[in-house]
């Protein structure tokens, strides 16, 4: 029984973070807000070169062959700078998905471009109704009708969608089976569409934990700046109490998340269990945090100008992605009300 | 990161089941805020000792297995899968035995742990006074050393005192130097609670019984050789017991997450009803997660020791996170009881619900005890956070 990360995956946090706080400052986010695809090849380069965007992509196709355990610490750090580059998804959706559809010569020709950071490939499931990035795609895979096919830009027509969160860029897809590639359908289609579901599910959850972080700390600098009364407001128990609420739910929300990794990684049978507890509980605390983080600033935190704003509508749009709440309790009740459910002391592991 | 468990600790897990699956009494011991509940409790804790299963970390000469975090866990999940009795000497095995490891003269060692690992010595706490709740350091109870050296004489009045009623010894921390202001001049004093001069007066709790008790001293003597470390160095003593009641040891994941398995089964069984109200559903789901996090937080915590880390200000998120999810747990048991939710457990009409009650009256202690969640959240915000104290 080991539940820590190696002394490795360890610094290739470190150094992804260090690389992501310095690169993806709010005001570079602002300016990617600002251009017509809000997305940079500029920095899609960068995470290519760092190895991030074949990390998933097995050796032999010029990726680092890692898993969803090694990867799981970089999407928090991803989710600390509001990342918005189809990276998160790209290494635990359409990388896996590609990998695993059983077509070889999509996998041969997309795999080793999207390693070399050449391609984009994203995915649209039927739970996320539209689909991310779909703009900057170079090839997408797309469910219809419980089938998934592959599609290259050029067969695609899109119609853009605004989020509350200017980062995020949502598409309504459309486009014609006959001038696509039938990747997989029936059950097949089914149980690859289930991962692609649990990996992003995945993302989202571990991203929500960066983005709880990153408003603690955005709110504990500001009222720790922040003067009324002569003092700090920071220094005020009902600010206090604000912060520790995120603070020990966050501490209860990040081992589900790496459990979950652990369990996708290792293709375990309570996979789906861990993956929607994590999504649950992440979520929440990203919530919270948001909710927490605009009250402490006050009306400061109602404006454009100051950055929480960024992280929290990312926290608020990642609510629904990769299923709603309803989806994942579902699954979970479907899962402790089963008759054969292991439960109770020593039944965790 | 490899969550499974060595052939190790599988076989351990067995041997672990299989002596209490033998040993467990059939009939549920009476509660130990009761006279005959306490001595049957004793009694067990002499049988848990005698299998040397009584506290497994402990080094084997003192009577344990010298057995690591790992194995406490799972001895933790089958103890309390096996509905084994409630621990009666807690405070002197988890909290005060692991100080006297740390703190104590090898003396002092031969002399305490092994009464308190037979059961033979139960012991109190003596921190609370009056006006020192949350303030502790402004304990006022003083510890006067005797002019020729040989004894301190007590004076004053702790209170909260869990077990008191009906305990051997006592340990706490005194005022030793009376100009001494916060914590500063504090000194930890063990004392037999058969000392002339004491006086315990039981305070009964929520469930009426007994549970808690005020001690007050007049003029106890007390030998010097029961002071634990220097004289007033109590407060960084006490810190590590507090620490450690606040750590890993006190409330083992195992229990909640009986808890939430038992509220799931409550649940499923009366299911038509429950859904009348759709946030009964919701907050089984919760029960369950929030349980499991504990012990995967738990675990991940005790990797990192094995490994050589600390526990640090976190540990104050622990006592938050599993006081109030076992509020939530019995809350929401209680409602799905409806009216049976507020039966004593000895009414006619209350069939074998009665420890939910039992529970959840408990349950209101967990927020309040061992720091008040308003002061782990401070700690929270001060030490984990960084924020500012003014």
């Amino acid at each position: 029984m080991d539940f820590t990360f190696s002394e490795d995956q360890l610094l290739f946090q470190e150094s992804v973070r260090d690389f992501l706080v310095n690169e993806i400052t709010p005001d570079k986010i602002r300016q990617l807000w600002e251009t017509d695809s809000g997305r940079s090849d500029e920095l899609w380069q960068q995470l290519a070169e760092l190895g991030l965007t074949g990390l998933t992509v097995p050796e032999d196709f010029g990726g680092l062959g890692m898993n969803e355990l090694d990867f799981v610490l970089l999407a928090q750090e991803a989710g600390y700078v509001a990342l918005s580059e189809p990276l998160v998804n790209s290494v635990l959706v359409a990388t896996p998905l590609l990998s695993e559809c059983g077509n070889s010569a999509i996998a041969e020709q997309w795999l080793p471009k999207i390693a070399s950071g050449e391609a984009r490939a994203v995915v649209g499931l039927a739970v996320n109704k539209l689909v991310e990035d779909a703009h900057c795609a170079d090839l997408l895979l797309l469910e219809k009708d419980g089938a998934i096919y592959a599609v290259e830009a050029a067969n695609a027509s899109l119609r853009a969608n605004e989020s509350v969160d200017p980062g995020r860029k949502l598409f309504a897809v459309d486009f014609d089976p006959a001038a696509a590639v039938c990747l997989a359908d029936g059950d097949t289609a089914q149980a690859l569409l289930n991962k692609a579901l649990n990996r992003g599910a995945l993302g989202v959850a571990a991203q929500s934990l960066g983005l709880a972080q990153r408003m603690i700390d955005l709110s504990v600098q500001y009222t720790s700046e922040r003067k009324q009364f002569g003092v700090a407001i920071g220094s005020f128990q009902a600010v206090k109490h604000h912060m520790a609420n995120i603070a020990y739910k966050l501490e209860y929300a990040k081992t589900p998340v790496y459990r979950a990794a652990y369990d996708i990684a290792n293709d375990t049978p309570r996979a789906e269990l861990s993956v929607s507890h994590a999504k649950l509980a992440a979520c929440e605390v990203a919530d919270l945090a948001a909710k927490n983080s605009i009250q402490v600033h006050g009306a400061m935190g109602y404006t454009w100008e100051v950055d929480l704003h960024i992280f929290m509508k990312r926290a608020w749009a990642f609510n629904s992605s990769y299923g709603t709440a309803g989806f994942h309790k579902n699954r979970v009740a479907a899962a402790l009300l089963a008759d054969n459910a292991a439960l109770g002391a020593g039944a965790t592991f | 990161m490899k969550l499974e468990y060595t052939a190790e600790h599988q076989a351990f897990r067995e041997e672990v089941r299989s002596w209490l699956k033998a040993n467990v009494p059939a009939e549920p011991l009476k509660s130990f805020d009761t006279e005959e509940g306490f001595q049957q409790h004793r009694e067990w804790e002499a049988k848990l000792y005698e299998g040397r299963w009584g506290m497994i970390t402990w080094p084997e000469e003192m009577g344990g297995r010298g057995a690591d975090l790992m194995q406490w866990l799972i001895f933790e999940e089958e103890y309390y899968a096996a509905s084994a009795p409630l621990r009666v000497n807690q405070n002197g095995i988890f909290l005060l035995g692991p100080t006297l490891m740390e703190y104590g003269t090898e003396e002092q060692k031969k002399r305490f742990l092994n009464g308190m690992a037979t059961g033979k010595d139960i012991w109190c706490q003596g921190w609370s006074e009056p006006n020192a709740g949350s303030d502790m350091a402004a304990i006022r109870s003083r510890a006067d050393l005797s002019e020729d050296g040989s004894h301190y004489i007590i004076n004053g009045q702790k209170t909260w005192s869990t077990r008191a009623v009906w305990a051997d010894w006592c340990f706490g921390m005194f005022r030793t130097d009376p100009e001494s202001e916060r914590h500063r001049g504090l000194t930890f004093i063990l004392v037999p609670l058969d000392s002339e001069g004491i006086t315990v007066r039981p305070i009964p709790q929520l469930d009426g019984l007994p549970g808690f008790a005020e001690i007050f001293f007049d003029n106890v003597k007390v030998p010097v050789d029961c002071r634990l470390g220097g004289e007033g160095e109590g407060w960084s003593v006490a810190m590590a017991t507090a620490g450690f009641e606040r750590g890993l040891m006190l409330r083992s994941p195992a229990r909640f997450q009986e808890t939430a398995k038992r509220l799931v089964e409550l649940y499923k069984a009366n299911q038509e009803t429950a859904d009348e109200d759709p946030s009964i559903r919701e907050a089984v789901l919760r029960a369950y997660m929030d349980a499991e996090a504990y012990c995967l937080t738990t675990y991940q915590t005790a990797c990192r020791l094995m490994q050589g880390g600390k526990i640090g200000a976190e540990a104050s998120t622990n006592k938050i996170f599993w006081s109030e999810l076992d509020q939530q747990m019995h809350a929401t048991a209680l409602k799905i009881l409806e009216i049976r939710g507020e039966l004593l457990p000895e009414s006619p009409d209350a069939g074998d619900v009665g420890r939910w009650l039992d529970g959840w009256l408990f349950a209101q202690s967990g927020p309040i005890y061992a720091g008040t969640n308003e002061i782990q959240r401070n700690i929270i915000a001060e030490r984990m956070l960084g924020m500012p104290r003014k």
